[in-house]
Parts: structure tokens; C-alpha cells; sequence
């Protein structure tokens, strides 16, 4: 592709952009969150137009005008969030627009058998008559690529596969991409994982801002510098916010729990556990996918009600049974899927933001023009969120930034808890690092925050106390200097029986 | 077939047999093949007006105008046989494209401009009331005596009980729309488009031709439906319909299907409209107001949807557990 350009209402998306992948080679696509990774993708398969530019592929020029051009033409995608049909079957997402006919009726059997041996080709051996939505986030992105590659696809585009699975799966991901490789398929990875952009990628185009600022050999990118060219800045620059960051790591705080969650139970979710957080503190839920961090939080902040235990708010017994009881007694909650549960993506940026301090006011009592611009850019500006004007719509913004403006509509409700689910999915190293430093800021202000990510190192980067949860239970319990990496992993292993 | 999903279905069967055993054990008369055969004749049109919403809301949309396009559709009928003197085959034809053309127009606009097709349908319900009045202001008496001889045809099974043609249209309809809805890739097409239909779009799958055939389908259901009601009457009748396309989304909801699309089956809507069907007739044997009927609806109606609400519910608690 050559000379890619993408404009959006008030925003270039892409501009002049060039970028080349060959066969047999996985390339990795690495840029900031609003750098244009994601419009590359979708101008190159055919989701948006594009506005100028060319695309050649295997020698001839293209241009796709839908996913399925793109399709026949031998460019298979599996997106950042899993597209299938939820309520369908594993075999029938697989097949769904291909199935095979006889005198035009479908053959089921025939289905079935296509699909396994496509999921078979992936080393997945799963019951493939089951609806999709009964199996776990990991299997149903391999059920995406199985799609995806069910048509003699010669290039495969992978946008964030990884994030949502554990290492695990992430490894046997791998092992399938370097099958894919050695049969000669070009493949390209999009991930905000650097380990695993070393780990599998052998070429790496750097975006920023909507430009291109070159394509590199793995081999001859060292990490750091990868890093400076994805935030534009020097070595040197960089190596210092790494320092920061790590010496950024608060220690162990007293004084009385500000929250106190006493045998918090709900069946088939969350096992008996106590939690405690103090003001000025951060506390982390550490452990993989699914041991129950989210649900956790969802029972303190009333999301899910708890069939026992009891909760202390600042030594007084709170129900809880409601959010809008926990956020009347001040607790705020960023939830992990930013996009169902949080952000209006079609309000504006300054919507998005009193949004709850508006609904804590009530109908009736309309937070002043002025006052609204006046909260909306306070925190625009502290946040560093990256928009147009504060009237822009939450969608055209990148994810990094609409986590921020999610963050911004707790904090302008000044809580005195908030629960951060996930805060960093989905966003690139710079972003990252502006959170974890946001997070730091306000807890030296006094605030008390629980942290939930599946980050290790973010975890040990950015609590004071940490609980580590395994199958729906609190198994253990790190404090200040006792909290690393392998520490919290060893837990967790070593519950294993 | 046991899973969470089918629960509402299951339920839909095991009501409508709770149903006819109570209504047999009150009446001895009821069960019997002559009654049975009345309530399939009596509400086969609203049937295959069913059949046809049940496409459109699998998809996930919703189809207002259906009811008033079958009251367009008898006095079409009747203008064209009585007053223009065409012959009833070729009217038939030409009402069933008729209708096929109108919700074909009306998936397009839905499409092509991406409105809500609660409103698109509302304006094709308002259109086809207006032109049903323009076609002829008052009920017109259908003059063909094929027409009436295959209204009245009729065989007779189990002991006398009549099959009208207006019943066995209703069956075949039925049929042809699982075979369309389970082995044809446009069958699956619209689940996966009700499903979720930005999947569905980055599947490759033709969202647009499919989200226009099945308001198609509707439309053309809804003609045949007029059809079938001109022959339970034979005449047309331009101040029908109002209202059947509630009770053809009530059948739809009873049989089983989600109002937000993806999940649902045909046979549901058929066990739906039987449910409907007898209950409507027990009220009459019970010497009671069709407002009583209603009532009845009503009530049951709101246990289906709620009960649905609570399996989905519960499914999606089962699948984050399972994660």
C-alpha cells in the first residue's frame, strides 16, 4: 500500500501512509492508540474506503469496497473484538456465508465436518454443535481464525489477538502463526505487546499520528528504540519515564480500612473473601482471566448483589444492593468493557464526563452550559485526552482515550473509592504509563483505589497491597516489598493441587 | 435440543398442551377433530402472517405494517376480480406481488438509509390503510365462482373434519419456512444478521440483500394472508387489519423467539399461533367478551417474555462462569 490517506470528520486518520508485508513473514503493525493502526486495517480490508493512496496484492492493484471483496481476494481478518454470531454454533460461524448445498438446501453433516477439520488445522479440538458463547474468550478467537482461514486466505491480518488471552493460549496463538508462516502465509499482527512483537514478529512499521514513521528489522530495532519512535520522543526521554515509573512504587500505608468487605460471597461467582482498602492506598486484584476479579468488584459496587458477608464503608455497615447507592456513598467504577458498560459513544467528550455528576444532581437540576464546558476541558486537560474539542463524539476518539474520558466522569464525582477494572486493555505503552501515573497521583492524594489487571508487572508497579485470586476466591494476600512478579505467580501456582 | 436457549420453546409446546387438556376436561366438545380443525381454519391467515414476522424479527427487526397490508390486500383482491374483471388466478398473482413489492420498498428504505424499522413500518402501515380506501372506500363482495369453489373445498380427514385450503396453505407455509429458515444460507443468514449484525457485516455476509428479502417475505406473507382471509369471506374488506400485526408479533413472541433477534425457530411461531388460536376459542365457549380473550393474552404474553428475560439471563451467567 502506498500513499494511504483517511480523513474522518475533523480528524486525519491517515496520511500518506506506506506499508508492505510479505508472504512467510509475520509483520507487526506497532503504534500509539489514535496512531491509525486500526483505520490501516479497515481501509485495507475494505471497511472504509480509502481516500487516496494504492493497495497492490500478490501484483495486482485493489480496491475493496467490502469485507467480503477483500475476502475473495485472499486478505483474511480477525478483529479486536471477536466477530461472530454469539447464539450460533462453533461449526456455523465457521461456515456461515460458505456452507456447502446440495440442490439448495444445506448440508449439515457436511458442515460439521468442514468445520472440525478447519479447527483441526489449528490443533483445536472442541465440540463444534456448541453455541459460541459458551466458550471462553480464547477459543473463540481461535474460532475466528479458523474462519478466517477457512478460504485459501494469503494474508492473514491479526488486529490485537492477544489481549484477552493468558500466556497459555498466547503461546499455543503463536505456535499456529508460525504453522501459518511456514506455509507461506503473510501474516499482520497488531498488539500493544512488546515481548510479543520480539518474541514472533520478523518486520515491525511503526504509525504515529496517522504517518508512517518507517518500517524496521526486528533485529535491528532495539526495544527502547521502538518505543521512542511509538511516542516520538528520544532514547533518552524514555528511559527516564521508565525510571520514573519504577521508583513511582508506593509503599505499605497504615490507618483505618476506608472499605471493609467481610466474607463477600455470591454462589456460582464469588467464593467467601475478605478485602480491605484504605484511603491513600491502591490495592490490586491480581490473577488470570476468570478467577473472579471482576465479579468481585461488581458485588462491592452493588453491580451484582452478594448472597453474604457484610461490607464496611468508613466503619459503617453498607448494603450495597444497588450502583446507585455506590456511588452515592461515593464509589466509582471503571468497568472492563469500556464499550458495552461504560462509554456513550455517540455523546460528545463533555457529555461523557457529567454524565454521573448530572445523574447524582438529578433531572431536575441541569449542571449550567458554562460549568459543564468548565469540568469537561479541567479534565481534558489533566487527563491529557487527545480530541478536537470537548464536542466531539466519544467514538471518533482512540480506546486510550475514551478510558481516559470514562476515568475523568468518576473522578469528577470526586469519589473516595474508585475500582479501576482493566483500566489499560486495549492501549498502547504511552497511554499506559500516563495511567499508571494518574493512578499514582491520585492515590497520594488520599483517594483509595482497587486495581484490577491482568498485567503482573503493572500490578506490581502500581499497588501497595495486593490479593491474589484463583477459581473464584481470594488465595492470598502481598504486601508492600513482598509483592513481585513471580511472587504473585508462585501463588497462584502453588494453589494448584 | 435441551439447551437454555429452547426453553421458551419447550414452554410454548407444554402450554399449549396444558391448554387443550384443561379445555377438553371443561368441554367435552373440544377436543374434538370438527373444533380443531375450526381453530386452523379460523386463524391460518393470522398464521402465515406470523410465519413471515418471525423473519423479520429473527433478524432483528420488527414489521408494523403487515396487519393493514392484508386489509389492502383483500380489497385489492376484490377490485380486480369484481371490478376489473380479471380472472382469480392472475389476481392472486398479482396481489401476492404486490405485496412482495411493498415490503421489498420497505427493506430498502431500512437499508439504504439505516432507520429503525419500527418507524419505516409504521409509515408502510399508515400508506397501506390510506390506499386500501383509494382501491374502494367500503367492502366489496368477491364475483368469481372458481374463488368461492376453492374456498369451500375441503378435505375431509379424522372422521369428517374438514381441511380447508385456507388451513393446508397455512402448512405448507409452515414447512417452507423451516426448510428456508434452518437449510438455506439465507435462512441462517438472518440469524446471524439478528444475531449480531456488525458480525455479521465482517463476515462478508450480504446484510443488505438479506435485511431486504425478509421484509420481502413479510410482505408477501401479508398479501397471502389477505388472500386467505378473502376466502374465509370471499369478499375484501378495506377496514381490516388494523391490529393483526400485534397479534401476529404476540404468536411470534409466544413461539418462542426473541424480540431482539437471532434466537427462535418457525415450528415456535406455529405452536404460537395455536396457542393463540385456542385460547381465543375457549374464551368463546365459555360464553365470554373477546376482551376477555385479550386479557388472557395479555397475561400471557408478559409471563413469556419475562420468563425469557430470565433464561437469557441465566445463560449469560452460565457463560461467564465458563470463562
Amino acid at each position: 500500500m502506498r500513499g494511504v490517506r483517511k480523513t474522518f470528520p475533523g480528524v486525519v486518520a491517515l496520511d500518506d501512509v506506506a506499508f508492505t508485508v510479505r508472504s512467510g513473514e509475520v509483520h507487526a503493525l506497532m503504534g500509539e492508540n489514535g496512531a491509525g493502526k486500526s483505520t490501516l486495517i479497515k481501509v485495507l480490508t475494505g471497511v472504509y474506503p480509502k481516500d487516496a493512496g494504492v493497495a497492490t496484492f500478490a501484483g495486482r492493484e485493489i480496491a475493496p469496497r467490502t469485507p467480503l471483496d477483500a475476502e475473495r481476494a485472499g486478505i483474511a481478518t480477525v478483529y479486536q473484538e471477536v466477530n461472530l454470531i454469539p447464539e450460533l454454533s462453533v461449526a456455523e460461524n465457521i461456515m456461515l456465508g460458505r456452507q456447502p448445498k446440495r440442490a439448495g438446501f444445506l448440508q449439515w453433516k457436511e458442515i460439521r465436518r468442514r468445520a472440525d477439520e478447519a479447527l483441526a488445522r489449528l490443533g483445536l479440538e472442541i465440540d463444534s454443535s456448541r453455541a459460541v458463547s459458551s466458550y471462553s474468550m480464547a477459543i473463540q478467537q481461535m474460532v475466528a481464525i479458523a474462519r478466517a482461514l477457512y478460504l485459501d486466505a494469503k494474508l492473514l491480518i491479526l488486529d490485537e489477538p492477544t489481549s484477552s488471552l493468558d500466556e497459555q493460549e498466547v503461546a499455543e496463538l503463536f505456535g499456529t502463526m508460525r504453522r501459518l508462516k511456514d506455509d507461506g502465509l503473510g501474516i499482520v499482527f497488531v498488539t500493544h505487546f512488546l515481548d510479543q512483537v520480539y518474541e514472533i514478529a520478523d518486520h515491525i512499521t511503526v504509525l504515529r499520528n496517522g504517518g508512517l514513521v518507517g518500517e524496521f528489522e526486528k533485529a535491528q530495532l532495539p526495544r527502547l528504540e521502538l518505543i521512542a519512535k511509538m511516542l516520538g520522543k528520544q532514547v533518552a526521554e524514555v528511559e527516564k519515564v521508565g525510571a520514573t515509573l519504577a521508583i513511582g512504587t508506593p509503599g505499605e500505608t497504615d490507618g483505618p480500612a476506608l472499605l471493609e468487605a467481610r466474607g463477600l460471597a455470591r454462589t456460582g461467582s464469588v467464593a467467601a473473601l475478605d478485602l480491605e482498602v484504605r484511603r491513600g492506598e491502591v490495592v490490586g486484584l491480581a490473577g488470570l482471566l476468570g478467577s473472579g476479579r471482576t465479579e468481585t468488584a461488581r458485588l462491592l459496587f452493588g453491580a451484582d448483589k452478594r448472597d453474604a458477608g457484610e461490607v464496611r464503608l468508613e466503619g459503617e455497615s453498607a448494603a450495597l444492593a444497588h450502583p446507585a447507592e455506590a456511588i452515592a456513598k461515593g464509589i466509582g467504577f471503571c468497568s472492563e468493557d469500556r464499550k458495552s458498560e461504560g462509554i456513550v459513544p455517540t455523546l460528545s467528550v463533555s457529555e461523557n464526563i457529567i454524565l454521573a455528576m448530572q445523574a447524582g444532581r438529578g433531572m431536575l437540576r441541569k449542571l449550567p452550559k458554562a460549568k459543564q464546558l468548565g469540568v469537561a476541558n479541567h479534565y481534558i486537560e489533566a487527563l491529557k485526552i487527545k480530541t478536537p474539542s470537548p464536542e466531539t463524539p466519544v467514538e471518533n476518539l482512540s480506546g486510550g482515550n475514551q478510558q481516559k474520558v470514562l476515568l475523568a466522569r468518576w473522578l469528577c464525582m470526586q469519589p473516595k473509592l474508585i475500582i479501576l477494572d482493566e483500566p489499560t486493555r486495549g492501549i498502547d505503552v504511552g497511554a499506559k504509563g500516563e495511567i499508571e501515573k494518574l493512578v499514582e497521583s491520585l492515590r497520594a492524594d488520599g483517594m483509595a483505589i482497587l486495581f484490577i489487571s491482568s498485567e503482573l508487572e503493572e500490578v506490581v508497579r502500581a499497588c501497595n497491597r495486593v490479593a491474589v485470586m484463583r477459581d473464584h476466591g481470594k488465595i492470598g494476600e502481598l504486601v508492600g516489598a513482598q509483592i513481585e512478579e513471580h511472587a504473585i505467580m508462585e501463588l497462584i501456582a502453588a494453589h494448584e493441587e | 435440543m435441551f439447551q437454555r436457549k429452547n426453553i421458551p420453546l419447550l414452554a410454548t409446546f407444554g402450554v399449549l398442551v396444558v391448554l387443550l387438556v384443561v379445555a377438553s376436561v371443561l368441554y367435552r366438545n373440544f377436543l374434538t377433530p370438527l373444533n380443531f380443525a375450526n381453530i386452523l381454519r379460523n386463524y391460518a391467515f393470522l398464521g402465515v402472517i406470523a410465519v413471515g414476522m418471525t423473519f423479520v424479527i429473527l433478524s432483528g427487526g420488527i414489521d408494523l405494517s403487515v396487519g393493514t397490508v392484508m386489509g389492502f390486500s383483500t380489497i385489492l383482491l376484490a377490485r380486480l376480480i369484481s371490478v376489473q374483471g380479471v380472472p382469480a388466478l392472475p389476481a392472486i398473482c398479482v396481489v401476492l406481488a404486490v405485496g412482495c413489492a411493498f415490503g421489498a420498498g420497505l427493506g430498502l428504505v431500512i437499508h439504504t438509509y439505516r432507520l429503525p424499522p419500527f418507524l419505516v413500518t409504521l409509515s408502510g402501515m399508515f400508506l397501506a390503510k390510506g390506499i386500501s380506501f383509494v382501491i374502494l372506500p367500503s367492502a366489496q363482495k368477491i364475483d368469481s365462482s372458481w374463488f368461492a369453489e376453492l374456498a369451500s373445498f375441503k378435505l375431509k380427514v379424522f372422521g369428517n373434519a374438514p381441511l380447508t385450503v385456507t388451513t393446508m396453505i397455512f402448512f405448507a407455509v409452515v414447512s417452507i419456512g423451516i426448510a428456508i429458515a434452518h437449510f438455506t444460507r439465507f435462512g441462517r443468514n438472518v440469524y446471524a444478521l439478528g444475531g449480531a449484525e456488525s458480525s455479521a457485516v465482517l463476515m462478508g455476509l450480504p446484510v443488505g440483500r438479506t435485511k431486504i428479502a425478509v421484509y420481502a417475505i413479510s410482505g408477501c406473507c401479508a398479501a397471502l394472508g389477505g388472500i386467505m382471509w378473502a376466502m374465509n369471506s370471499t369478499s375484501g374488506n378495506p377496514a381490516i387489519g388494523l391490529g393483526t400485526e400485534l397479534d401476529a408479533i404476540a404468536c411470534v413472541v409466544i413461539g418462542g423467539t426473541l424480540l431482539t433477534g437471532g434466537v427462535g425457530y418457525v415450528v415456535g411461531t406455529l405452536a404460537g399461533v395455536l396457542v393463540f388460536g385456542t385460547i381465543a376459542t375457549v374464551i368463546r365457549f365459555q360464553g365470554l367478551e373477546s376482551s376477555d380473550a385479550r386479557i388472557a393474552l395479555g397475561i400471557l404474553l408478559l409471563a413469556f417474555i419475562t420468563m425469557q428475560r430470565i433464561v437469557v439471563q441465566g445463560a449469560a451467567r452460565g457463560s461467564r462462569m465458563a470463562t
